[in-house]
């Protein structure tokens, strides 16, 4: 074992933590665990969050983020205890043989100097080359991660390149002091699904050439499957299972790794039309104030009671706007919305309680969609006291009924959403649009922020009220995994406008017009070589170039 | 769950005993504040704790009746200012628009003169009592309140569950009451003492220059005043106001100090 690069054994990480009321106790967040990196070779950790990857990740920096301790174990770099090491010998150790690349690249530089002087600041700082070399270095980078203008990009400031190109600097920014080892966290989540998969070919593409090491860390298999040479499952700490690409993908032996692998796999059959419409939006332009653009171009769609409609878009292609107009917080300046066989009024303001009662909204961040000081019983009571003016035992009765249906108890009714995991909280959300006995619920990305198994468990639970109150969606998302599981017809919106739209069986079977074949390219798929594949036939730029 | 720590303790007792005393006054002075009962100046002894003040009035009993004036005064105006401003703050976020404009701009123009002058020019032309010493000091501070609870609740206004509230169809008051209220507490509890102790002082100051609390009802500031003299001669009396607001200031801090770190957490605060 010559080329063994990375060599953790028995890993036990701890982290004190202050439950309410009661003292600080401290627990274990990772159980012990090995696992060696070879030299050249690339090991993705994959798990939901709280998993422990990240923190796994960063423990082969000798690091622990936010009061998070390393307990137990041995941690070997280049064949060191580098869990010994000390001050000085640590800090050459950091940002010269391991370096890190974080998920928001955005909010890892410094906005106020140049992206030159950043990517080469470890070389300078470590004495690893002079500043010339250095520079020289990092245009070589810039130029293999496929970056635009490689001499002169350096020269401007963070704010001055768009998402993607920034996450590729932070990728030079890594690789310029040449590492043994890079840690990518999650590199490429906050991306838009375009441009992702350039990113991701870049990073291939880096790693391969400069012959360094890498652990990828990320909850999406589908991405971490184009880049690893070795997988490594995680849950609650502990490994699940470890094993090459292929044999995580193709054959996986433990049924957590199976869930993980078929998540995406769901398709809702779509419904047969019924003529029946509830929701008819009609030529919208809308622009914000001071814009001198709009941010909707004539948008029109249709949808029929009990459907789905999902938009789908990168960000920026106006579908939250959409959601905003349509909801009255943004009123439109052409166009016209019927609702329920009426017009609806453009404002808010001048819209009645019937209006609003049966036109829900649920959130993406569950977190600050529910006030954090009221409980569930309040947070699920108020539309039925506000709507139906329900009071007491009657009202009870029915928190625990809608509770029962969201499949959470009764004893969630006086906690608070802080004491929620992430999925409760969203369920908690749906139970309070359902509780007004909506004819249409507006939900903004309701999964995205949730890990894969529990954002499947959110959409069989959207599909199964369908079922029961036949309530419309309209369904705001990037995800077209989360399209393919949930909708009966798709609007595909790109830069304001709709590109296409129709029932999910046309909308996503050719032929394609390019920005629809360009997104539905995107979507990492769980198999190998599909990133060589997909770059090999494109029609055209994604849109963070 | 409730173990108060030490600091809050101290402050508790101190803010708890200068309450009592002004709120029993009566009962515990040992004389009338207002009789002359011996010599002036007459330094510390068993009858007069604290000696007796330029006129020969027992000093203890006035800084008790003193103190009972100040907290009165100080508490009332904290009041005033708090309920006003936060509503104002708030109603001014959550409706938007040209309210927002006016509102906002106005307390700009008022900030804009310094507060003391400010009152000193009122109290100058309006007969100065009680009443409308409260009145003033309330309006005046409400500026102070009103620019914190505005930043703070703008902030909140933009939360998804306020917006879920406004889709919803709630009037003003409840967003203003039930969402955003709740939520801005803890710094508004926090900025409640440093207010109140603001008050304090400023009562004082007006009282030291004459426009406060009138002869011969006297509050802490007003004593200082009497006494003053008798510093260039090496006489406390002067000093003890002084140290008695110094203390108030520092035991309502050490409170709201533990009232924020129980209240800033949902989950639990970290030294409770």
């Amino acid at each position: 074992m010559a080329d063994t690069l990375v060599d953790v054994r028995g890993l036990k990480i701890g982290a004190r933590i202050f439950p309410p009321g009661e003292k600080p106790k401290d627990i274990e967040i990772v159980h012990g665990v090995d696992f060696t990196v070879e030299k050249g070779k690339v090991l993705g950790l994959i798990g939901e969050s709280g998993a422990g990857k990240s923190t796994i990740g960063l423990s082969t920096l000798a690091y622990g983020r936010g009061g998070v301790e390393l307990t137990g174990g041995e941690v070997f770099v280049n064949g060191r205890d580098i869990l010994n090491l000390k001050g000085g010998d640590l800090r050459t150790f950091r940002g010269h043989e391991v370096t890190y690349v974080s998920q928001s690249a955005a909010a890892s530089f410094n906005p106020a100097k140049k992206i030159m002087a950043q990517v080469t600041e470890a070389c300078t700082k470590h004495n690893l080359c002079s500043k010339e070399e250095a520079e020289a270095r990092a245009v070589t980078l810039f130029t293999k991660l496929g970056l635009p203008d490689p001499e002169n990009i350096g020269n401007r400031y963070p704010h001055q390149v768009s998402g993607g190109q920034l996450q590729r600097c932070m990728t030079a920014l890594a690789l310029c002091p040449q590492p043994d080892l890079v840690i990518f966290d999650e590199p490429t989540t906050a991306l838009d699904v375009t441009t992702q998969i350039d990113v991701l070919a870049a990073i291939k593409e880096a790693i391969r050439d400069t012959g360094v090491a890498a652990l990828y860390i990320t909850h999406d298999l589908a991405v971490v499957a184009q880049v690893s040479d070795h997988i490594m499952v995680l849950q609650h700490g502990r490994m699940v299972e470890y094993g090459t690409v292929d044999h995580i993908i193709n054959t996986p032996s433990e049924p957590y790794t199976q869930a993980l692998v078929s998540v995406r796999s769901n398709i809702h059959e779509e419904k047969p039309e019924t003529g029946d419409v509830v929701l008819k939006v009609d030529g919208i332009s809308a622009r914000y104030s001071g814009l001198k653009f709009d941010v909707l171009k004539d948008v029109s769609v249709e949808l029929e009671a009990g459907h789905t409609l999902a938009v789908v878009g990168e960000s920026g292609s106006g579908k939250s706007t959409l959601a905003r107009v349509i909801t009255g917080l943004l009123p439109p300046h052409t166009g016209s919305i019927e609702f329920g066989g009426r017009t609806l009024s453009a404002d808010l303001a001048g819209r009645t309680k019937e209006d609003l009662r049966e036109l829900q909204m649920i959130y993406q961040m569950a977190d600050v969609a529910m006030n954090p000081r009221q409980t569930i019983g309040t947070i699920i009571g108020r539309p039925l006291e506000f709507y139906f003016g329900l009071k007491g035992a009657e009202k009870h009765k029915r928190i625990v009924e809608l509770l029962d249906e969201i499949e959470m108890g009764e004893g969630f009714i006086d906690r608070y959403p802080a004491e929620l995991s992430g999925g409760q909280k969203q369920r908690v959300c749906i139970a309070r649009a359902l509780a007004a006995k909506p004819k249409l619920i507006i939900c903004d990305e309701v999964t995205s922020a949730l890990d894969p198994l529990v954002a499947e468990d959110i959409l069989k639970l959207l599909l199964n009220l369908q079922k029961i109150e036949n309530v419309s969606y309209l369904f705001i998302t990037h995800d077209l995994a989360t399209v393919k599981a949930i909708a009966d017809s798709i609007a595909v919106m790109y830069q304001g406008e709709l590109v296409r739209y129709g029932p999910k069986s046309k909308v996503l079977n050719p032929p394609f017009d390019d920005y629809t074949d360009l997104l539905l390219s995107s979507v990492p798929e769980m198999k190998l070589g599909w990133l060589e594949e997909v770059l090999a036939h494109r029609k055209m730029e994604s849109a963070g170039n | 769950m409730m173990r108060i720590p030490l600091s809050a303790l101290i402050g508790l007792f101190f803010t708890g005993l200068f309450f009592l005393s002004a709120i029993f006054a009566p009962w515990i002075a040992p004389y009338d504040p207002s009789a002359i009962i011996g010599d002036f100046w007459e330094p510390i002894s068993w009858e007069h704790w604290l000696g007796t003040d330029n006129i020969g009035r027992d000093l203890l009993s006035r800084m008790i009746y003193g103190g009972r004036t100040t907290i009165f005064v100080a508490a009332a105006a904290t009041v005033i200012s708090f309920t006003l401003g936060t509503t104002l703050a708030f109603s001014a976020v959550v409706i938007g628009g040209w309210v927002d404009m006016v509102l906002s701009r106005f307390i700009d123009l008022i900030m804009s003169i310094p507060t003391l002058i400010f009152a000193l020019v009122v109290l100058s032309v309006v007969p100065v009592t009680i009443p409308v010493l409260i009145l003033v000091m309330g309006l005046l501070d409400l500026t102070r309140v009103f620019r914190l609870a505005r930043a703070v609740s703008v902030d909140i206004n933009v939360m998804d569950y306020v917006e879920a509230a406004k889709l919803r169809g709630e009037k003003t008051m409840w967003i203003v009451f039930r969402e955003i209220l709740p939520n801005a507490l803890s710094p508004l509890v926090a900025e409640l003492g440093l207010r109140f102790i603001f008050m304090v002082l400023f009562v004082s100051t007006l009282s030291f220059l004459g426009l406060g609390v009138q002869p011969p009802d006297a509050d802490w500031g007003g004593i200082v005043k009497e006494n003053k003299e008798g510093l260039i001669y090496g006489i406390p009396a002067a000093i003890v106001p002084g140290i008695a607001i110094a203390i108030l200031a520092i035991s309502v801090n050490l409170i709201a100090d533990w009232v924020l770190s129980r209240t800033a957490s949902l989950k639990g605060g970290r030294n409770g």
